[in-house]
């Protein structure tokens, strides 16, 4: 307990940092929900691809820890357009080709999420056997850099090193630290406005309150659930993006543990609701820091759990409860 | 229910009938292959570990070390060759097992290298144990794998009773840390290597943690290791999570020395890790390329690559099988050929104690440089 309170800044700052990461992968489960009742199983490769295309990126254009304030800023622009358009295409892919093949034939929920268990898997072998497959086409050896060893964890030059900026307590919040939090905070915000204010954002709020009035209403329900998942998709690539900046190192099976955590977040905040997957993010990633700072290390993913089980045995519908449709505030 | 029994008796009886059928047929093929060193063409020996997955590198260092003895057996044999048959466990001790009962089924496989892990050993051991299919792992070093009484079971290298000792003597008189933090990563072989690590540098340790294999945050553990105040960290591991906790540590600012194991000494520890892993020291049982260079040299020329972790430990282990085939031994007899072996290989005199283990053992330091993995010499 003492341990806890000592290291209380370091633990808050490294479980908000980790946290925020949590909350934009949590976006993605909980907008899909809302508007299909679909748990989105496969939104975990969706974050991995984008980190792997930040990774790629930042190697292609050569990134290295001496480069100038411009390089950097460059560099990492270059990283987040890369993973968020590549996280948007294979989100909108897995719409195209998993679930609205299904969605037309009228099939049950249940199929839906097995056909969900399933491009999980294949979006992930792929990725796994990238050097098998570029090796089809004779590519492995020009692509090397970029498949080789493809089940091995692949590492990304680091562009900015963490430098401490200021202190709380006696913990260094580094630059890194700062952007993850504050980056992914504006974004969030930024989604929020969206869903509240565009043409598009009421669209996936009337199809979530309602599918049947908003499509006799004239509400395009496919085009609304395809913009649904690319805001999804992109969310994960931001998530993508600042997860390679912070850890900086990703495999093919590295979305798994991610998505759980997430999905747990957005359970927790309210699936459904946009403000409680940001909460339920945030909550999440301190609740582990703190968990394992109380008991240990190895418990951590125990106390998570344990925190979600309590908190929906006393609110069924997680802290914020379930209302994508009814957001107005 | 009479009628069941109807069927029941008849299906019964040709089961037995065809049971006794393959057994006949199992001895008949032994028989013949046990009756002279001449007849024993077309074997296998068998490779088992991790040959693809995230810790596919390892395996695959061994595999090389494997092929090359075989090559050198077949070169002399060019009309009686030996098979490698791989059995790729993905260093997973969940698909070990079923791998295990592959192999005894395959009555060509003499003997096993591997496996690889002590994880995978754990699970497969005993299954080859009762099937009398003699293994030599090159590479898995929980001490407690060789006090189990399996007959078959023996290891071409120092365990981690060796290098546990070896890593605290480290840690203690060249470091000369005076706060050593201790973590493993809760696998037979981290944990095990990390226990006898905390055992020797007794009230030193200033913290211990544990992580999780596939772990990729380690936020809190670097919050402890910091908090401590720790000059030293010996993890108990593989890389695919050595590589990304030192990776954070130094981006937290941490300035001790990083101190990991056999479970480490790979390359894709530094691709991965870049910079942060300057300066780490890796203690092994493996013996650098200095000390057998025409082992070394035939290895480049194969592979165009320098010999890597257990490479040697590999051409040994498969070197004393293929003794065995060339002195006519089968799966029966192999188990006391291997016993009584007594040679010079390339990494040491090759010879077991009673339990299995490796009767002389050395410990070797080795450090990244420049992102290379370079010798500092033997543990003493």
């Amino acid at each position: 307990m003492q341990y806890l309170f000592d290291n209380f800044w370091a633990l808050t700052i490294t479980g908000l940092t980790l946290g925020a990461v949590y909350a934009l992968v949590a976006l993605g489960y909980t907008l899909v929900y809302g508007v299909l009742r679909l748990i989105n199983f496969a939104h975990s490769e969706v974050f991995m691809y984008g980190t792997f295309a930040a990774l790629w990126v930042v190697t292609f254009l050569g990134g290295n820890a001496t480069g100038s304030i411009a390089q950097v800023i460059f560099w990492i622009a270059m990283m987040f357009v890369a993973a968020m358009a590549m996280s948007g295409l294979i989100a909108v892919l897995l719409e195209r080709f998993a679930y609205r093949p299904l969605r037309k034939r009228n099939a049950p929920p249940l199929i839906a999420l097995i056909s969900a268990i399933g491009a999980s898997f294949v979006l992930a072998e792929i990725m796994g056997l990238r050097e098998k497959i570029t090796g089809w086409f004779g590519l492995d050896t020009p692509l090397a850099t970029y498949v080789r060893n493809s089940r091995n964890n692949a590492g990304m030059p680091e562009i900015i090193t963490p430098q401490p900026v200021f202190t709380l307590g006696d913990y260094a919040v580094t630059n890194v630290d700062i952007f993850v939090i504050v980056g992914a905070i504006a974004i969030m915000i930024m989604l929020d406005q969206f869903v509240k204010r565009s043409r598009l954002g009421r669209g996936i709020r009337a199809v979530a309150q309602d599918p049947e009035s908003a499509a006799l209403m004239g509400v395009n329900r496919d085009r609304v659930i395809q913009v649904t998942f690319l805001v999804g998709g992109v969310m994960a690539g931001a998530a993508a993006a600042f997860y390679m900046l912070k850890i900086g190192i990703t495999r093919y099976d590295a979305g798994f543990i991610l998505g759980v955590k997430a999905f747990t977040a957005a359970v927790l905040g309210g699936i459904g609701n946009l403000r409680g997957a940001l909460l339920g993010g945030f909550v999440l990633g301190l609740a582990e820091n703190y968990g394992s700072a109380i008991v240990g290390t190895e418990w951590k993913d125990v106390v998570a759990f344990l925190l979600l089980v309590v908190i929906l045995l006393f609110r069924p519908t997680g802290l914020l409860g379930e209302s994508l449709g009814k957001a107005r505030a | 229910m009479r009628s069941t029994l109807k069927f029941a008796v008849p299906i019964v009886a040709a089961a037995l009938a065809l049971g006794a059928c393959g057994t006949k047929g199992g001895d008949t093929s032994s028989a013949g292959a046990s009756g002279g060193s001449q007849a024993a063409c077309d074997l296998k020996i068998g490779m088992f570990g991790a040959l693809t997955g995230p810790n596919a590198n390892l395996g695959i260092y061994i595999q090389n070390g494997v092929n090359l003895a075989l090559d050198d057996y077949n070169k002399k044999h060019p009309n009686c060759q030996v098979k490698l048959e791989n059995y790729d466990s993905q260093g997973d001790p969940t698909q070990a097992p079923g791998l295990a009962k592959k192999a005894i089924d395959d009555k060509k496989v003499v003997g096993i290298v591997g496996p690889a892990f002590s994880g995978e050993s754990k699970a497969a051991d005993p299954l080859f144990n009762e099937a009398g299919l003699v293994t030599i792992t090159p590479s898995a070093t929980n001490p407690k794998l060789a006090d189990n009484g399996w007959k078959t079971f023996f290891r071409a290298l120092g365990n981690d009773a060796t290098q546990g000792p070896a890593a605290a003597k480290y840690i203690k008189d060249t470091l000369k840390a005076t706060k050593p933090f201790v973590m493993d990563d809760a696998s037979e072989y981290g944990k095990g290597l990390a226990d006898i690590v905390r055992q020797d540098l007794g009230s030193a340790v200033v913290g211990n943690d544990t992580i999780q294999q596939k772990q990729t945050d380690f936020s809190a553990s670097v919050t402890k290791v910091k908090a401590s105040g720790a000059d030293a960290l010996f993890y108990g591991g593989y890389s695919p999570e050595a590589a990304p906790l030192i990776k954070q540590l130094r981006d937290a600012g941490w300035k001790g020395t990083f101190v990991v194991a056999d479970g480490v000494k790979d390359q894709s520890f530094i691709d991965n890790a870049k910079t942060a892993a300057e300066g780490t020291i890796i203690t092994c049982p493996c013996v650098p390329a200095d000390v057998a260079p025409e082992f070394a040299a035939a290895y480049k020329a194969k592979f165009g690559q320098d010999p890597n972790t257990y490479s040697g430990e590999g051409y040994d282990s498969a070197t004393i099988l293929l003794d065995g085939i060339a002195a006519g031994k089968t799966r029966a007899t192999m188990v006391d050929f291997v016993k009584s072996y007594d040679k010079k290989g390339v990494t040491k005199q090759l010879k077991f104690d009673a339990k299995g283990e490796s009767a002389d053992i050395k410990v070797y330091a080795y450090k990244v440089e420049n992102g290379k993995i370079v010798s500092v010499g033997e543990i003493k």
